[in-house]
């Protein structure tokens, strides 16, 4: 019988990974899932309460709302960052002096911390002294984005836009810059369209990053909180208030502890399912695609 | 070192003894038997031992709230467990 010996001591290195994942992640999720099925008063001191926390939140309008308000959100988001990322990236040079402007310009808004852009967008917005709102409003449009949803959607919608289509555009002009000369060669040859050069080449290559791109947008779209809380505070009304933001009223505004561990329960449960949902779903279509798909 | 902040409970103990135990067990199948096992299930796309624990935890997460939701005090909570235990025996055999 031949004996195959193998060094374990990779597991060693992976020692303090394991150990900052506990303290940071693992050990907070498991504070949040005791809290959960308790009442407290502060003091910790808590009192037993079973599943009331959640039945009382799968059954509260309240959460309904913000729910869809975010699966709204997400779903907007993706819809415009991902088509438009991809746009961007096939329309950007591959030589020259154009790539580096190019790369800095899309870098730039990825650099700027979230509550910045929050409020360079809250001023930008206002009819005040923003740029935008006032030259809407000079143009007769009706935009006030403290008073009206639609306004405080569009501005929320806008700004994140702007602020990550960027890591789609960068994500997708890698995956394009990965594939060699010698298959538009081949495509140019075969006489190919654009189009089919984009759907039988460029897509299949861009595959790996595009799910990168999609779950990634879709992971911090679903847990925006701080450019909106900065815009529009959640409103008007509760108008914008998404997840996030109606999780830290409860739990830091109302103090209302279990509550607020029940909703993050769930909240975390959802993401971790379409997380879960997007990465099978894309990678599977990859592998069908590497398998069978290329033509 | 005192733990009082995480606001332990005997159920919640429970509950993460069970999920370490689960971890563990696959830890040992995996030494045992490496290579995760993985097959083409009735989901058409391939999965290992620990895709399959994972969707087991998460099916039953989420047989739980919809539980809640339907029956919330009608019926015992304990009737969503049992589903739950089936479906992840389900998910190790077909999926």
């Amino acid at each position: 019988m031949i004996v195959k010996q193998t060094n374990q001591k990779a597991w060693f290195m992976v020692l303090p990974v394991f150990l900052v994942v506990a303290f940071s992640a693992v050990i907070p999720l498991m504070t949040v899932v005791n809290y959960s099925v308790q009442d407290t008063f502060g003091n910790n001191v808590f009192f037993w309460v079973g599943m009331d926390w959640f039945k009382e939140l799968i059954h509260s309008d309240r959460f309904h709302a913000a729910f869809l308000r975010q699966l709204l959100f997400s779903g907007i988001i993706l819809a415009i960052e991902v088509p438009l990322g991809i746009v961007i990236a096939l329309a950007m040079p591959r030589k020259g002096w154009g790539v580096p402007v190019c790369l800095i310009s899309m870098a730039l808004p990825l650099l700027i911390p979230w509550n910045v852009v929050g409020t360079i967008w809250q001023i930008f917005g206002r009819v005040d002294i923003g740029l935008l709102g006032h030259s809407l409003a000079s143009l007769g449009i009706d935009y006030n984005y403290t008073q009206d949803p639609i306004a405080a959607w569009l501005t929320v919608i806008v700004m994140d836009v702007w602020h990550w289509t960027s890591l789609v555009v960068l994500l997708c002009y890698a995956g394009l810059c990965s594939i060699p000369d010698a298959y538009y060669q081949a495509a140019k040859i075969d006489g190919a369209s654009r189009w089919s050069v984009f759907r039988y080449i460029q897509l299949p290559k861009m595959q790996r990053v595009l799910l990168i791109a999609i779950l990634l947008r879709f992971m911090d779209s679903f847990m925006i909180y701080t450019e909106p809380f900065v815009i529009t505070g959640g409103g008007p009304g509760n108008s914008t208030t998404f997840m996030s933001i109606d999780l830290v009223k409860m739990a830091v505004g109302q103090f209302d502890l279990g509550p607020a561990a029940a909703m993050s329960l769930v909240y975390f449960l959802v993401i971790l399912l379409l997380s879960w949902v997007f990465y099978t779903v894309m990678s599977n279509i990859g592998e069908n695609s590497s398998n069978g798909g290329g033509r | 070192m005192n733990f009082d902040w995480m606001a332990w409970t005997a159920p919640t103990a429970a509950f993460f003894l069970i999920i370490f135990c689960l971890l563990v067990t696959l830890t040992v199948w995996e030494i045992r038997n490496p290579g995760g096992s993985p097959r083409l299930g009735i989901l058409r796309f391939e999965t290992t031992r620990g895709d399959r624990l994972f969707v087991s935890l998460l099916g039953a997460a989420f047989i739980h709230i919809i539980w809640l939701a339907l029956f919330g005090d009608a019926l015992s909570l304990w009737w969503a467990f049992a589903i739950a235990c089936v479906y992840a025996v389900g998910v190790f055999r077909w999926v």
